[in-house]
């Protein structure tokens, strides 16, 4: 696809968000100027806005968005990014508290300690697929309330302020503070970091053999294992917690460089709205650097509009889910049009 | 002991309905070959029908908004997996999304969002004369709302029709070799269509259940993973009838032994209660997916 096409396609989606939008305003007899005012305003209007609002909520959506496309990519249905991200918060808290003295040292373990949890609890839900059989879909949505449930008890047991009043840890020492960038309000230096990641997963599955391997498994395991020389159960296995590693390393940063504690609703749904991200990515790591994006502007928006406008916040989500049926229901027929006329040009789109 | 054994059995019971219902309705989808993660979705959309419904048409037209809300989910569904041949796992995650989405901003839209809680009418418990004065498990099974006795009467209706009809011949035949089917002339389209509307009404039904004849009121986000607690159900059941029926009743148990544990004194930290129905998810699925056999085309695309 080249770039005018992305382009083309990009300006197409923020449009029909945008209408989609107008529609739902409309129908739940909201008034839509104010309401597309404060969108706008409260997301890319100033350069507050864009920065400290839609940037620092992007982070988390390129960190988990790149987590899902990996194991999507893989063939992995991992729904988990939300229960990855929790416990890959509370891990890389326990780390920055535990070892706060430590300075900068304390902000690299605890990034590394959120990643690994991160891992590891997608790893549960790996060796179940493995060794069972179990349905990922459904193995990772109970753990994600396993962790949500798991963070409530940290933060109201082993993990709660001294004063034990209010149900969340105590603030993180500054040193392990991930830097905000200058001139650029509450934007961190995770940015830098998640677009690092971003960028090195589209050049791996893009350029390397276990790039290749983890997506030919993803396109059909049975072709992938008689081709020799991938070892299946072990590629899915590992794309599996490469992705929870990911989503972690999304709760690390965000604790590190947006809440600086743990607490119970540290995130607003990113893992499932990572989703949508990567879907309408088309499970690219560097086209979720746009999706994420797109989102990042439509959470802050929304947050906006429920403050200005009394717009429900959820409406998000309703504008998500229809994106996820917008992007598969045109897929779809694509691939229908493509095997129907089978003009070279439309094929090599369907397959891209 | 019977006054801890007695109203541990009626909160299995409570809690076991919701659960059996949505899980009978995705058993026949199962056997005929789809899975629909989305149950999750028809579910709050089916407990925020009743909310409306209850508010025009007492316990009735809640109940009737319940269903209606859980077939409309479902109705996206089949579209979009049976018509448009998308991937069901993903239509299914993006159902549950929109579901969740779409009633929590209809609930601010129409009732306003900080707003107290709206209460409804309640469906009340509904004693059977006889069987409820039975001791002990008498009142705990017998004086229950009237949707907990069709969840009793679904069991032996659904392995009837499963079994002895020739529609449930043709679901059964579709969901293990749906090309042989196909050639014997049965419609896949219409048998899978009515199977996922079947199985949306009945997890409206679900929702339904949690509004009308539980909380009396609608929560945001109330069906809490039920949709996906009830697929595993239907693992653990081996996708037969009176197998969903006993999953529903040890996942009921699970969630009731909380209250047991607090009429007895014991503390532990409550989050311990409220994960264990996911753990024991977990669980169930681990010792249950090996060994039952799935319908053969479970899930694949069609």
């Amino acid at each position: 696809m080249s770039a005018l096409r992305s382009l083309r396609f990009a300006s197409l989606v923020v449009l029909g968000v945008l209408a989609g939008l107008a529609v739902l305003l409309w129908a739940g007899g909201y008034a839509i100027e104010p309401a597309l005012t404060a969108l706008w305003s409260g997301s890319v209007g100033t350069w507050y806005a864009l920065t400290s609002a839609t940037l620092v909520r992007t982070i988390p959506l390129l960190l988990t968005g790149c987590a899902v496309a990996i194991a999507f990519r893989a063939g992995v249905f991992n729904v988990g990014a939300e229960g990855q991200l929790l416990v890959g918060a509370a891990a890389a808290a326990a780390a920055a508290l535990a070892l706060g003295s430590w300075g900068p040292a304390a902000q690299g373990i605890a990034l590394v300690a959120g990643a690994l949890a991160g891992a590891l609890w997608a790893g549960i839900a790996a060796q179940l697929r493995a060794r069972y059989g179990v349905l990922e879909v459904i193995s990772t949505i109970m753990l994600n309330f396993v962790a949500l449930y798991l963070v409530s008890w940290l933060v109201r047991g082993p993990l709660q302020e001294p004063m034990h009043i209010y149900p969340q840890s105590s603030t993180l020492a500054d040193a392990t503070h991930l830097a905000r960038i200058p001139g650029a309000g509450r934007l961190h230096v995770g940015l830098v970091l998640a677009l690092a990641i971003i960028v090195l997963s589209g050049w791996a599955l893009r350029h390397t053999a276990a790039g290749f391997r983890l997506q030919a498994v993803g396109e059909s395991p049975s072709a992938a294992r008689s081709a020799g020389l991938i070892d299946v159960q072990r590629t899915t296995g590992r794309a599996f917690m490469l992705s929870g590693a990911v989503a972690g390393l999304a709760g690390a940063v965000e604790v590190l460089g947006v809440t600086y504690a743990l607490y119970e609703n540290i995130s607003p749904g990113y893992g499932y709205t990572a989703i949508a991200v990567a879907l309408l990515a088309r499970l690219d790591p560097w086209r979720v650097g746009v999706a994420a994006l797109l989102f990042g502007a439509l959470e802050a928006g929304a947050g906006a509009m429920q403050r200005d406008a009394s717009v429900p916040s959820t409406l998000v989500s309703v504008i998500e889910a229809l994106l996820i049926l917008a992007v598969i229901g045109a897929q779809a027929w694509r691939a229908r049009h493509a095997s129907a006329i089978a003009s070279p040009d439309d094929a090599a789109e369907a397959e891209a | 002991m019977s006054d801890v054994v007695a109203p541990f059995l009626a909160a299995t019971i409570r809690t076991a309905t919701p659960l059996a219902l949505a899980a009978f309705g995705e058993l026949l989808v199962e056997r005929a070959g789809l899975i629909n993660i989305g149950l999750e979705g028809a579910i709050i959309a089916g407990a925020f029908g009743a909310l409306w419904g209850a508010s025009v048409g007492g316990v009735a037209g809640g109940f009737a908004g319940a269903m209606a809300g859980g077939m409309l989910v479902s109705a996206v569904f089949a579209i979009f997996v049976i018509a448009f041949n998308a991937d069901q796992i993903i239509t299914g995650t993006a159902l549950t999304l929109l579901g969740l989405g779409a009633t929590g901003t209809l609930y601010r839209a129409l009732y306003g969002s900080g707003g107290a809680a709206l209460n409804v009418p309640t469906s009340a418990p509904l004693a059977i004369p006889g069987l409820a004065s039975v001791p002990v498990i008498g009142t705990a099974l017998f004086a229950q709302p009237p949707v907990t006795y069709l969840a009793y009467l679904l069991v032996p209706a659904l392995w009837w029709w499963l079994s002895r009809t020739h529609a449930g011949l043709a679901l059964r035949a579709i969901g293990e070799r749906p090309d042989a089917a196909a050639a014997a002339g049965i419609s896949l389209a219409r048998v899978r269509t009515s199977s996922v509307l079947f199985g949306g009404a009945l997890g409206g039904l679900a929702g339904g259940t949690l509004v009308i004849a539980q909380a009396g009121t609608f929560v945001e986000g109330m069906s809490s993973g039920r949709g996906f607690i009830a697929i595993a159900i239907v693992v653990l059941g081996r996708w037969r009838p009176l197998g969903v029926a006993l999953a529903a009743l040890l996942f009921g148990a699970a969630s009731a032994l909380q209250f047991a544990f607090q009429a007895m004194g014991w503390s532990a930290p409550y989050q311990l209660f409220l994960v264990a129905p996911y753990l024991l998810t977990l669980a169930a699925l681990a010792s249950a997916t090996g060994r039952a056999r799935a319908p053969a085309s479970l899930g694949k695309p069609l």
